[in-house]
Formats: C-alpha cells, structure tokens, sequence
C-alpha cells in the first residue's frame, strides 16, 4: 500500500487541506473508488476505510492481481466534515458540482481538478454519493445514461439494483458524468445513508465493491453469493409518492417492505391537534425503494419512491 | 393588486407564497404590453429589494402614465431572503439551477414552474441578482451568446455600464432567464452590486432603466432619462484574477477603475507573520469591472474581473 497526498492547498487559519489517497498493487490504472465530496457523507467515507483495510490485508497475501492497480480516496472534503457542513467551508458550493474542474478557475474548481487529473484515466470508477432528496435508499448502483453507460457492468457489484437516469443540465459537472465522458466506466452508489453509519448497508456495499472487483478480475478473493439477482431498472420506472398534506410524518413502512396498491404506507398528522390530516397511501404493488427521512413533511413532498411489480 | 403566484403548506402552521404586486391602469384595453422585474432567487442578494421599492413607488405616484401592465416579483426565494441564505432552507440544489422546474417535482421545482408559467408571456422581463457576499460588480446585464440578437437591443437601453456577453454553457440551461429565453419571453440578467448590501445609487440608476424600457415597450409615458451608452464585453476580453495563495486580500484599486498593464490591484496579505503573499497587478490595460469585497481568500477565490480596452 501507498499512501500518497493527492492534493493541497493551504489555509492560514486552519490545517493545510488535504485529499490522500491509498494505492494497492502497481500498474494498469484499474480503479478507482472516491468517497465523499460532501462534508455530510460520513458512511461514505467509513465504507471507504473498511475498503482501505481489506486490501493492505488482501496486498499483504498476495490477492492483488498482477500488472493492476486500485485508488482509494476516503474523501475529497474533510474540511467540510469537520465542521460539520454539506458544502464547501467558504463559499458553500459543491465540489460534486464542479467536475472537470479548471485548475486556474475558483477554489473547489481547482480541487476538482487537482482530484480529476489523479482519477482520470482508470478503467473503473466507483464514487460513493449522496442524492439532493435526503432519505433512506436501497443500497444500489445508479448511472447516467451519456451514451457510454455500461449497465451490464453494474450488475457485478452484486447490489439489489441498477438505476439508470437521463442526466440534466445540472449533472454535467458531477464526477460520474465527467469519469463516462473521458472513457472511464463510472458507477455512483447509494449507500442507504448518508450523516451516520448504518452497519448493515455499510457491510452490504463493502462486500459490492469487492466482488466487482473480484469479477473484473483485479482481486482474488472470498464473496458471498448474491441472495437474489440485481434488477435494472430506470429512474423514470420508480413511482413517486407524496404528500398531500403538511404536518408531522407517520411511517408505517421501510426500504424493502413490499406495499399493495391502495394500501395506507403513512399518515400525516396534525402537529398542534394530533388528527390525521391524510392517510398516504401506495398507488402501485411493489417494493419501497426510497423513503423521506425527514418527520416534519410540507406539502406536496415526496415521502417515498416504490419500484413497481 | 398583489396576486399570489404559488404557495404550499409547510409542516407547521404556515403557508409559504411567492407573491407579485400588479401594476396596471385602471381601465384596461385588453391590447396592453407587459414587463416583469424578478428578484430573490438567490437569498443574499437584495440589490433587487430596493429597485423594486423604488419601482412600485414611481409607478404608483404617477399612474396616469402608466399604459400597461408592470409585474413586480420581489421575492422568488422568500424562505432564503427571510433567513439570509442564498438557497433555499433544506434543498441542496441552487435555485437558480432547476427551472423550468416541475410541477409534480418538489417545492423548489414547484415553485419554478410556477413562475416560468406566470412570467411566460411578458414582453420583456428582468431577472435581478446582486452578484454574492464575495464580490462587488457593477451595474451589468449578462446574456447568453445564443440569445444576443434578440436581448442586446433591449440591454443597451437599460442605463447599465457593461454588457456581458457570455459564452454558452449546459450547467446554464437551467437559469430561470434561458427558460424564459426559450419560450420566448426575452429576459435579461442584471448582476449588481454586492449580496446581503443595498447600493443605493446603483438601484436608482437601474430603475431609471427601467423606466426607458417600459417607455420604448409603450407601458409608460411618462418622462425618461437619456439612457447611458453601456461597455460591451464584445469590446475586448475579459480577464480574471484569482488568488494564488489563501489569506487575506486588501484592494489597492477602486472598482471600476481604470487600470493599465502591471498596475497594482492589491495584495494578499497574512496577518499572523505580517507578510505579504501575493502582490496582485493588471495583465492588460482596461477596467476593474468585478472586485472582491470579502477579504478572506482561498487559493483561486476571485478577486476580481477585468475587461480589456485599449
Ligand atoms: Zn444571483
């Protein structure tokens, strides 16, 4: 293992910033798999050390393929992290929006491509991230559909599902997207959670991570098998469920449950007088995919996203 | 006549509205033309505050000039303005990045689409921002090269100083002003000012501007200024200056200076050793039209913009 800085600059009133990567095997630029770029993304960067401590052990054996190497960054923004902040310290933009970077331009430009021009070029590039809608999601793999999109590949992470999605305007400046447009094939997954670690979907993707790597044939070593066969599926296939109502938020249901149509998944209470201003209910049979974490709910919210039968 | 454009129910006890004032002459003909002045996508600028002010109060002192019809948006992110942030409370996503928005989508698209739809239609409408807590700029309407056509003739009647003809971009495609663009409602950028300030005399000269193009669309009668002849940034290229090093950054140059080639635009300076990090000077001959208010500068923060001119 390497441990290399892949990235500083410095602050006169705090620690130099840095971005530190960890290298295992030598040559082929095989992959590489990026942590958070949020400052909130916490069980991303755990999943990541986890991953760090697998293969210093799987180098140590010898079950790094010869002639390939794998890139570790746990995280882009430990500034962010630090003091407890989504966005950039300063001015509050988003390093995820800021891909390929411009090494002249703005701060989080200029991290975004010194982090770039050390990730580019891999075969493989597996980014752990966060979505806009705060929740709970299905562990699963998503793509965005650039024309270079390889969903035959996602299906080796083993991972329940693979979501493919139109990019619009605003995701052309994301890792993922810029990772496809030069040549890398780029997988973002969504790891349940986001601001704690959660054990059991943090296990399940780290286990992911290795058998993909293991089926592209970078690493050798024991998997388990995958309990049932990952299904593609495209964003546009999931079907919202909001609320109508504003108020506090009952759930009744979690990622996974299966739902029947017409059946009453969670309810909207009154917050002052405690009746029930709405009963939520499904309006498809299938599984609850994703679901609003948030218990103070306004109007017209989405609460879940379910994948249909 | 203040008309609600949207609203939603929030958890507690509150509705949350985007609301415009509707400015028209009493009897209408059916055949009047209108203008819309936007401000408020984003939070920490409130230039657009007083210029709508300032608007509302001319037009209503003297309505007999007025011929048509004024729509006034203070505030299309009320939430931000409200808790001084420049998006929206709970939402990741800048504003300003998801028109048209949608209206199944959540509040913030909601809220876009709703505005897209009631601005739809105008003659002309205005988009106002005050650049952000960062940098100062001068009264500038920014347009985008593949709508220059039909929006330059209107900008250089707007008593602006500088018009900022920009290069394409896809992360743009989703300002509320291409949107409008594209349904072809022509809108203009202001960009004016500094976030979470009110340039008193900046507002003034634009709303006077505004006065000139409401009398050329026919809306107003009423005396008018001679416009100002606005800079273009066709005129030569625009040059950026950003921080080499992080620290504090102290202007030596005032905004909206003339400078020449190696002229000394200030330094970057480190309080704790007393040193200077960085001296920063002029790479051409030309103009301060952008320089940065907030001191604290990280490595490649901007520091300011200059247009070149011989
Ligand atoms: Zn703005």
């Amino acid at each position: 293992m390497k441990k290399k800085t892949i990235f500083t600059m410095n602050s006169i009133y705090r620690d130099d910033f840095r971005i530190t990567g960890y290298e295992f095997g030598s040559g082929e630029k095989s992959a590489c798999i990026v942590g958070s770029t949020r400052g909130n993304e916490v069980q991303q960067v755990y999943i990541c050390s986890q991953l760090v401590k697998h293969l210093k052990k799987l180098e140590a054996a010898g079950c790094i393929k010869k002639g390939k190497s794998i890139l570790i960054i746990p995280t882009a923004n430990h500034f962010s992290m630090n003091i407890g902040k989504r966005f950039w310290v300063s001015d509050n933009t988003d390093i995820n929006r800021m891909f390929p970077g411009y090494n002249l331009g703005e701060t989080t430009q200029r991290i975004a491509a010194g982090l770039f021009e050390k990730i580019q070029h891999y075969e493989y590039g597996i980014q752990f991230t966060s979505n806009y809608l705060s929740g709970v999601y299905i562990p699963h793999v998503r793509m965005m559909e650039t024309g270079y999109e390889t969903p035959e590949l996602a299906m080796k992470f083993g991972l329940p599902y693979t979501v493919l999605r139109k990019p619009r305007p605003y995701d052309t400046t994301t890792l993922n997207y810029n990772w496809q447009i030069w040549e890398t094939r780029a997988f973002s997954i969504y790891a349940c959670e986001t601001d704690y670690v959660e054990n059991m979907t943090a296990e399940m993707c780290i286990e992911a991570v290795l058998r993909f790597l293991k089926e592209t044939d970078l690493i050798d070593c024991e998997t388990s098998d995958v309990p049932f066969p990952p299904k593609q599926i495209s964003e546009s296939q999931l079907v919202s469920v909001k609320a109508s109502k504003a108020g506090i938020l009952k759930r009744k249901v979690r990622i996974y449950d299966y739902v029947r149509e017409g059946e009453v998944i969670a309810e909207v209470i009154d917050p002052y007088e405690g009746e029930v201003l709405e009963k939520i209910k499904s309006g498809v049979s299938g599984n609850v995919f994703f679901y609003n974490d948030n218990p103070l709910i306004t109007a017209n919210t989405i609460v879940f996203r379910i994948v249909p039968e | 006549m203040i008309l609600k454009v949207a609203s939603v129910d929030l958890p507690v006890d509150e509705e949350l509205s985007i609301v415009k004032n509707r400015i028209q002459p009493d009897k209408l003909t059916g055949k009047e033309k209108r203008m819309s002045i936007v401000t408020g996508i984003h939070g920490d600028e409130l230039e657009g505050q007083y210029v709508c002010y300032e608007l509302v109060r001319r037009l209503e002192e003297d309505k007999s000039n007025l011929k048509g019809i004024v729509d006034v948006y203070p505030a299309i992110n009320p939430l931000g303005i409200d808790t001084i942030q420049r998006g929206i409370p709970g939402f990741d996503l800048d504003m300003n990045r998801i028109f048209p928005g949608s209206k199944d989508g959540s509040m913030a698209e909601y809220f876009a689409s709703k505005t897209v739809e009631d601005i739809k239609g105008s003659n002309l409408a205005m988009d106002i921002h005050a650049s952000n807590i960062f940098l100062q700029e001068i009264p500038q309407i920014r347009i985008n090269e593949i709508s220059k056509d039909t929006l330059l003739p209107f900008a250089r009647r707007a008593n602006i100083d500088f018009i900022w003809v920009h290069s394409a971009a896809t992360v743009l495609e989703s300002t509320l002003a291409y949107s409008l663009n594209s349904v072809g409602t022509p809108t203009l950028v202001v960009e004016m000012g500094v976030g979470m300030r009110i340039t008193k005399s900046y507002c003034d000269q634009l709303t006077d501007g505004i006065f000139v193009l409401l009398k050329d669309l026919g809306i107003w009668t009423g005396d008018v200024i001679e416009p100002k002849k606005s800079i273009e940034s066709t005129d030569g290229s625009v040059h950026f200056l950003n921080a080499a090093s992080s620290g504090i950054f102290v202007p030596e140059a005032d905004h909206w200076m003339n400078v020449k080639i190696g002229e000394h635009i200030g330094d970057i300076v480190e309080p704790l050793t007393g040193k200077i990090l960085q001296k920063i000077f002029s790479p051409c001959n030309g103009v301060i039209f952008t320089l940065r208010e907030y001191p604290v500068v990280y490595e490649g923060s901007l520091v300011g913009r200059i247009l070149e001119r011989s």
